[in-house]
């Protein structure tokens, strides 16, 4: 099992500093200069422009420019904001609790809701829970959460007066938000686990279990639904990530603090070193999350240990 | 010794590894999920044609500003309320259809045409390339889809073609997968070795053989890519990095519309309906396609 996990945090590292080329080449080969971008709407001459381009390092050659980058990542100097002048990364370390719990909240109510329609569905086929579960699910995938969070708005808060609109402060302020992002990830856990336990239902070792008189709810939520988790467990690994995204959508409609609504607010600014810090950030922590999944594979699933 | 009993009824009804009959496909129009699908196409067919045409389905001028029918709820003249402006919310979001689809369809074309190539190549040629694209691949899909067509979005600053663009990077990696795995499947088939052992080359092989072969889940894809492309895209303008036009987009429309939510449901009601009929409608077709094409009835 260790040489598993050595394995997956091998393979976790070359891919972080794959994203870390990434992220610097999307803000500085893309087609326009950072520098204009930065300056437009602004009167601008070219000596203004010149200073701001030395000033972040932009006349150096592109090889060069990459290194600073990377060599300051590494040591945790994610540069400096354009805005505010002060250090990125503290700033994104202040900002991440806020969009880790809301990012927590939301993967935990996906995964409930997702799992608990998810096998009723299968356990049921054909029948109005089934049919409920689908649409739930459909309607998930497909309604922006922007809209989801506004209609919670109206619907609780406003008309309501149940939970607060905004704000960032107290366990009621987290509800809403968690509801409307977590109803995108539930769509999809339901229909993964359904499918996952209609193919684990059809199984030689469940009729096995059958004919050795075991109950079917024995059946379905002890030996069926173990195997069926595993898709649903890779699925919120990788949900984690969206849902991390999405929470610069949803601290945007909820005028919650967090490094989305951070993120949301570098890019009206064109705050560069923010907007790269905040995005690599996220790729670790979407890494990070994906390696735990992995490792959490080989204490569910002996083959995955036996195999490595 | 011939046995007395016959061979049929000990032989099993299926065995072991044997595929299921397929079943044949059919729209089944009185069921509840045909009724669905038909809900869906013509619900498509609709958007479609109020993005063509909107002038004949709204009849109002959206950008008229009509200062006495200010944030006025729905009713018989303005059927979806007006705006704080005095904009007809109707005309605004049946003009709004146009920009959503063609980023949508936009998105999955490009994103799906360089995903197939960099999987058919990947999948076909193997060794190194196939190597270096998969842990290219990788690399793109640390950053979550989002996050990546928002910082691609910012750096290339907001036009229908930086947005297509942003959407469509992110999107690449799900494709190039999919296209790379049906790729290798197809490439160990039996009349794949005998066309080669009949001397065709590969760029035959490849475009004969395997291609065709490789394209139903692509399209599949697609389809239901097309609902993600216009949430994308809908997500960009509303944090503020769509297209400033006169006619604002659904996106747009949301996010300008929040400020009202109190007194006005109907400015961010309207829009966020729009989108998620048509991103459902979508999906309903990709689900259904995929069931035809899935050689594995799904349940």
């Amino acid at each position: 099992m260790s040489g598993y996990i050595v394995q997956r945090l091998i393979y976790s590292l070359l891919v972080i500093a794959g994203a870390l080329v990434l992220v610097f080449f999307i803000l500085y080969l893309l087609p326009g200069d950072p520098v204009l971008i930065m300056l437009a709407g602004t009167p601008a001459t070219q000596e203004t422009v010149d200073h701001l381009r030395h000033q972040l390092g932009l006349d150096q050659p592109i090889w060069v420019q990459f290194i600073r980058y990377a060599g300051g990542m590494l040591r945790g100097d994610f540069g400096t904001s354009l805005i505010t002048n002060e250090p990125v990364l503290p700033k994104i370390v202040e900002q991440f609790p806020p969009t880790f719990v809301l990012t927590l909240t939301s993967s935990l109510v996906a995964l409930a809701a997702g799992i608990l329609l998810g096998v009723l569905s299968a356990v049921h086929p054909n029948r109005p829970i089934d049919l409920a579960a689908r649409v739930i699910s459909l309607f998930g995938i497909s309604m922006p959460t922007f809209w989801s969070g506004i209609l919670l708005i109206q619907i609780f808060s406003v008309h309501l007066n149940w939970f607060p609109a905004t704000g960032s402060e107290g366990w009621k302020t987290l509800v809403l938000p968690s509801l409307a992002l977590g109803l995108v990830g539930s769509g999809f856990i339901v229909r993964m686990v359904r499918n996952s336990m209609l193919d684990t239902i059809n199984e030689q070792f469940i009729t096995t279990l059958r004919a050795k008189g075991l109950s079917e709810t024995v059946i379905m939520y002890r030996h069926a639904l173990r195997n069926a988790l595993i898709p649903a467990i890779t699925m919120i690994g990788i949900q984690f990530g969206e849902l991390m995204a999405g929470a610069v959508v949803t601290e945007t409609v909820y005028s919650r603090q967090g490094i989305g609504r951070l993120l949301a607010d570098a890019i009206m600014a064109k705050d560069i070193p923010v907007v790269q810090g905040v995005v690599f950030f996220t790729a670790v922590i979407y890494v990070s999350v994906n390696l735990l999944v992995d490792i959490s594979y080989s204490v569910i699933d002996p083959r995955v240990r036996r195999s490595a | 010794m011939k046995s007395a009993v016959p061979a049929e009824s000990v032989m099993p009804e299926r065995r072991i590894g044997m595929p299921k009959k397929r079943e044949k496909a059919n729209i089944q129009p009185f069921t509840f999920s045909g009724i669905l699908y038909i809900a869906a196409v013509t619900t498509v067919l609709f958007i479609v044609i109020c993005a063509a045409v909107p002038q004949w389905i709204a009849l109002q001028d959206p950008t008229e500003m009509k200062a006495d029918a200010i944030l006025q709820p729905p009713g018989k003249t303005h059927w979806f309320g007006t705006d704080y402006f005095g904009r007809d919310v109707f005309s605004l979001v049946v003009y709004g259809c146009r920009e959503s689809l063609l980023i949508g369809v936009a998105s999955v074309l490009f994103g799906g045409i360089v995903g197939a190539l960099i999987g058919s190549l990947s999948g076909y040629v193997g060794g190194w390339i196939d190597v270096i694209l998969m842990r290219l691949i990788d690399v793109l899909m640390t950053i979550p889809g989002l996050l990546l067509s928002l910082a691609i979005a910012a750096a290339l600053g907001p036009s229908l073609f930086n947005i297509v663009l942003a959407i469509s990077i992110s999107s690449i990696p799900g494709y190039a997968r999919v296209m790379r795995g049906q790729v290798l499947t197809v490439a160990q088939r039996p009349f794949v070795a005998a066309s080669r052992s009949l001397g065709a080359n590969h760029a035959h092989i490849f475009l004969r053989h395997v291609l065709p072969n490789c394209v139903s889940p692509l399209l599949v894809m697609g389809t239901i890519g097309v609902g993600s492309a216009i949430l994308s895209g809908s997500a960009l303008s509303f944090l503020g990095l769509g297209v400033l036009k006169e006619i604002p987009d659904w996106g747009t429309l949301l996010s300008q519309g929040r400020g009202y939510v109190t007194v006005a449901w109907w400015i961010t009601a309207f829009p966020g309906l729009a989108i998620t009929v048509l991103v459902l409608s979508v999906n309903l077709i990709g689900d259904r396609l995929r069931d035809w094409l899935d050689p594995k009835r799904s349940r």
